[in-house]
């Protein structure tokens, strides 16, 4: 068996266009079995559309081009009954705003027997009784009095472990939990993230967590892919880029980050906004905001290339390894005056 | 929910209640009843010895009083010209409205939502552009000139449908086809933006990467969300079946309410106006009151609210 074989999701060179305007710019992704994948970078950098163009689950006005691979088997283009299948059974997905995801006029415990009965063929007692195990699993207490509840008499907290335990009801293979915690408050984010991990470990299943809080993705996954302006510009082991981002927004996104450990400093904001997908800078996307970026950055749109310690850099420029943060600082306060 | 049915009955009383006091005073500050029945040319002696028959010679406000007292005895007044009871005078007439729009409330339902939900799962094909274009047509000509039209088709220009009266069940079509199609075209357009904006719903994505077969989130997961906004114009639409048909009654002179309305309204005939009135005002009334209960029952959200 070749190597390529042995990821559970192959995405290769996916592309995603609304009304002709290209949002995903071809991206190439290997989720492993079990593995935990994050995916990071600013909101409509299109890292939710990577995955929901993946399961088919964008509007019909999207044009998705690539290939998608699960186990093999080429999705994108698919008849619709191969990704009903997938969607669920294979590859569940849970989302940013757990309250309003579910439901509002349909019981939750209907809500959960629906998946079960789709995935798993189980209907009436037995149904019941596997979705009270769901709900036990995930940590909603006293679920045999709540289970004909509707959703609007949960937390946001609760809302989100009712997803997690309908996307579970399918034994997916692979979970994407896309912004689960972005929603909902602090402590209750922490509790969210410890049932992810605590679950992965449990059923095995692999997950891709997409977010923008780079603590949560440290948490949860190995590996950790960047994004920006629909492309990925840094991808590598979670101690790898958190211990030496080379891509210079990878370094913003890290030096954007409050520190609770180590002496005060200024926080250092990336300048300027994420690009409009319609007109993208040319050369590199994010050259208009980088802090190393050179003439030719501004012109050649560097290619995503295998580093020497594995990494993968899309960069002309990239940080030098141990680069000290209070040149950085300098260098973008110069930018912002 | 006991609660919550007595504030809205309450309401409702008092609603009725305005409406039978605006009729009761606008009728007679608008016109003599005794010179209208009478005729012009009547010596004064007739005129004053009919006011006093009826009661008229008293003050306004004493017959108003008057005239609450005796509905809450039930007696509804007795028709100025044929001397019978309004109320009877009225009843009479109401299976002939009904066979007119209970058909074409029924028509409205089964044209009018589906087109709208079929618009709406196709959005920007030619089929939802040409149900939207239908729609509007359907609810901007008047009722009036469509029943004209289809008459100078159907029966003037093709003499395939009678043009009026009431002998058979064909004489109901043109007026049941001129009364529904208002209708169609604003439920259409309505079931169209309720289901479009559930559509959208983060819900409806949910239920897709569950695996649900699209059937099935259509009809499980979007239509009983849909249904809140559609039952609202539908409630509407049932509150007028009774007061719904004036001016189609009158252009086919199908002898209903809407017609005995508009001749009662003529003549002066207080107490058949006021009856019709007071029916009219009942009936959207509790109509209103059901679509409210019927919420509850569509959206639990709705119910725990009403409950705190």
């Amino acid at each position: 068996m070749d190597r390529a074989s042995s990821n559970l999701v192959e995405l290769r060179g996916l592309k995603v266009a609304f009304d002709g305007v290209r949002v995903l710019h071809g991206i190439d992704l290997n989720v492993g079995r079990g593995e935990a994948v994050g995916l990071v970078g600013e909101s409509g950098c299109g890292k939710s559309v990577t995955w929901l163009a993946a399961l088919g689950l964008l509007p019909g006005k999207a044009s998705v081009t690539g290939s998608v691979r699960l186990d093999g088997q080429e999705l994108v283009g698919g008849p619709r009954e191969v990704y009903e299948q997938v969607r669920g059974g294979r590859i569940a997905m849970i989302f940013q705003d757990p309250s309003s995801s579910l439901n509002p006029v349909l019981r939750i415990g209907r809500q959960i027997v629906e998946a079960l009965s789709l995935h798993r063929g189980l209907r009436g007692d037995p149904a019941r009784r596997e979705a009270l195990r769901l709900l036990d699993m995930v940590g909603i207490p006293d679920a045999r009095r709540r289970f004909d509840l509707y959703p609007h008499e949960f937390s946001g907290g609760q809302c989100q472990r009712l997803m997690i335990a309908m996307a579970l009801a399918g034994e997916p293979d692979l979970l994407i939990a896309d912004e689960p915690t972005t929603a909902l408050d602090a402590t209750i984010q922490a509790q969210i993230l410890d049932l992810l991990i605590q679950l992965r470990a449990e059923t095995g299943m692999a997950t891709v967590f997409i977010s923008h809080d780079l603590g949560a993705v440290s948490q949860v996954c190995e590996r950790v892919c960047v994004m920006y302006a629909g492309r990925i510009v840094e991808e590598g082991s979670v101690a790898q880029l958190f211990s030496e981002p080379r891509h210079p927004y990878t370094r913003g996104l890290f030096d954007a980050i409050p520190r609770i450990d180590g002496p005060r400093h200024r926080l250092i904001p990336i300048p300027g906004t994420v690009p409009n997908p319609r007109h993208l800078p040319e050369g590199c996307s994010f050259s208009p905001r980088c802090f190393r970026a050179v003439e030719a950055c501004r012109s050649e749109r560097p290619a995503l290339e295998t580093s020497a310690d594995g990494r993968q850099l899309a960069c002309l420029r990239p940080v030098p390894a141990n680069e000290p943060v209070e040149r950085r600082t300098r260098v973008i306060e110069d930018m912002l005056q | 929910m006991i609660r919550f049915v007595a504030v809205r009955l309450l309401r409702a009383l008092v609603t009725i209640f305005a409406v039978v006091t605006f009729a009761f005073v606008v009728l007679r500050m608008s016109g003599d009843p005794a010179q209208v029945m009478l005729g012009p040319d009547v010596p004064q002696e007739a005129v004053d010895a009919f006011r006093r028959s009826w009661g008229l010679d008293q003050p306004l406000w004493v017959q108003y009083l008057a005239y609450v007292k005796s509905i809450f005895t039930g007696d509804f007044g007795v028709s100025m010209r044929d001397k019978a009871s309004a109320l009877d005078l009225v009843l009479q007439r109401v299976p002939a409205t009904l066979q007119l729009t209970l058909p074409a409330l029924l028509l409205k339902l089964v044209l009018g939502i589906p087109a709208g939900v079929y618009a709406a799962l196709h959005r920007q094909s030619f089929a939802d552009r040409g149900v939207i274009l239908l729609a509007v047509l359907g609810f901007t000509i008047p009722s009036f000139v469509m029943g004209l039209l289809l008459v100078l088709i159907f029966a003037v220009i093709l003499g395939v449908l009678p043009s009026g009266g009431q002998d058979t069940w064909v004489h109901g079509i043109l007026p049941t086809i001129t009364m529904s199609i208002g209708g169609i075209g604003i439920l259409a357009r309505f079931s169209r933006s309720a289901m479009i904006e559930v559509m959208g719903q983060p819900y409806i994505r949910t239920a897709s990467a569950k695996g649900l077969k699209w059937p099935d989130v259509v009809w499980n997961h979007a239509l009983p969300n849909a249904a809140v906004p559609i039952v609202t114009i539908v409630g509407f639409m049932v509150g007028s079946l009774i007061a719904g048909a004036v001016v189609v009654e009158s252009i086919f002179s199908w002898p209903g309410i809407g017609r005995l309305l508009i001749v009662s309204v003529g003549n002066r005939d207080l107490a058949v106006v006021q009856c019709i009135l007071l029916i009219i005002a009942a009936t959207m009334v509790v109509s209103n009151l059901v679509v409210d209960l019927l919420y509850g029952w569509l959206d639990p959200r709705l119910r725990s609210n009403a409950a705190h």
